[in-house]
């Protein structure tokens, strides 16, 4: 069984499961992940004028730029969070979200 | 291919030893012969230590048949099955059908089938399944098995959308009473089925179909694993005349529709995919687009792998994703195939490629 479930009570969101390393390395790996998760995140949540921070190794606190927050313990749950927080339905598929992610252009 | 020997351990295995129930459930239609399938399934060994939950306790469980009754909704038969008839909450009665053998009220048993009514939506069972605290530690999911009536079906589809969606969320795709429909009207249903399911198992029963064809109990566990996954990329027999080649030609074509506005894509990405950012972009397409993307199957080629990562969910729910042990064919490209009433394959194309290049910027 995953080593991860045993850390999380076996509540783990499929997402926050980990490709690849044996229990050893698991504790590693996860921080390693959720820090880049999270940088990854906020490259995605300006378009909804948001961020996250990892809140203590096992939440993620969500803000908006005007100051609300709310804290969630995974992925599914930020989405939700993020459509109260900011009014907008996030959407992989948007072109608000498209734009964000386009390539910068070449110098 | 055998894959428990060569698997590592890692966060995505499921283990051969799971010592987790599996259960399965049984959709279709009212009077498409589910009963009469769910009878005949019970007589083989891998359904030795069973119990199922049904609507009508009289037709599975028969007088002649019964070793003992424990109250008025639980028997056990003389195979050793344990049937429950349940009115309404199939959740419920699956934590109180676990308490009870807990207790030693009915025997052990490794398997549940839960029977759905003849118009019921099988997904919410399957995701309180995945999500409920107390169930998905006794519990994992294994195939869903939808029985679609070989001379009524096509007329079901056309009108009922509840009918449409059994079968989209199918695994296994049982067409009952098939000696009494013509060879014309299997094979326009089979063209029917196939445009709502491009992948899953199809199997023709005339009264006879068993669970060596059916294959109800073959699932993502253990070694059957492989074999799984493999299918839901290979071309089917019976595929509709235009897409008799493989669901993955260039630009990820699309089925057209023939029932319904419930669809088939096949997306396809060469370079490695980053699963951080996967993560973040299913995840985000599934709390929009969950209502109707019924299904999600795919083999993922993730960065820094060698092996496989198998990701498979129904509506806004995966899975726990899990390995193989090595690629099933050739192709070492991540593929994945969405079925539900769907966005344009280029926009999801293009958006999953945007966000992994994200990752690289």
């Amino acid at each position: 069984m995953c080593g991860l479930c045993g850390m999380l009570g076996g509540e783990a969101h499929w997402s926050d499961l980990l490709p690849r390393g044996d229990q050893d390395e698991i504790a590693r790996l996860r921080r390693a992940e959720r820090s880049r998760r999270v940088q990854y995140l906020n490259r995605v949540l300006g378009a909804f004028s948001c961020s996250v921070s990892d809140w203590q190794g096992s939440k993620y606190l969500l803000s908006t730029f005007t100051g609300k927050t709310e804290l969630v313990d995974n992925l599914a749950q930020l989405w939700s969070a993020v459509e109260r927080l900011s009014g907008q339905v996030p959407d992989p598929l948007a072109p608000a979200v498209h734009e964000r992610l386009a390539p910068p252009p070449a110098p | 291919m055998d894959d428990a020997a060569a698997e590592r351990p890692g966060a995505f295995t499921v283990a051969a030893d799971d010592p987790r129930c599996t259960v399965n459930v049984l959709t279709g239609f009212l009077g498409s012969g589910k009963t009469t399938l769910l009878r005949r399934l019970l007589n083989s060994d891998a359904f030795a230590r069973c119990a199922v939950l049904v609507n009508e306790l009289g037709e599975i469980a028969l007088d002649h048949e019964l070793l003992e009754r424990i109250d008025q909704e639980t028997v056990v038969l003389r195979s050793g099955c344990i049937c429950c008839g349940v009115r309404s909450d199939m959740a419920a009665a699956l934590l109180d059908l676990t308490a009870r053998r807990d207790r030693g009220e009915v025997p052990p048993f490794d398997r549940v089938v839960i029977e759905t009514t003849g118009l019921a939506d099988p997904v919410p069972v399957i995701n309180t399944v995945i999500s409920d605290a107390t169930l998905r530690h006794h519990y994992r999911v294994g195939t869903l098995v939808s029985t679609v009536d070989a001379v009524l079906g096509r007329g079901q589809l056309r009108q009922r959308p509840e009918s449409r969606k059994q079968v989209a969320v199918a695994d296994r795709i049982v067409i009952t009473k098939a000696d009494l429909a013509s060879p014309e009207e299997l094979l326009e249903l089979r063209k029917t089925l196939r445009s709502i399911n491009s992948h899953c198992r199809l199997v023709e029963s005339r009264n006879d179909a068993s669970e060596a064809e059916v294959r109800m109990a073959a699932d993502l566990a253990g070694s059957h694993r492989a074999g799984e996954v493999a299918q839901w990329f290979s071309p089917q027999p019976g595929a509709v005349a235009d897409h008799a080649s493989s669901l993955f030609a260039s630009g990820g074509r699309r089925l057209a529709p023939i029932h319904g506005s419930i669809d088939t894509i096949a997306l396809t990405f060469d370079e490695p995919l980053d699963w951080t950012a996967f993560g973040v972009w299913l995840s985000m397409l599934l709390h929009r687009h969950g209502d109707t993307i019924l299904r999600v199957k795919g083999i993922l080629n993730l960065c820094g792998l060698d092996v496989p990562t198998v990701v498979h969910g129904v509506q806004h729910l995966l899975h726990p994703p899990v390995h193989l042990s090595g690629w099933p064919d050739g192709d070492r490209r991540s593929r994945l195939v969405l079925i539900g009433e769907l966005p344009e394959a280029e926009m999801l194309q293009r958006s999953l490629e945007s966000f992994n290049r994200l990752v690289q910027d």
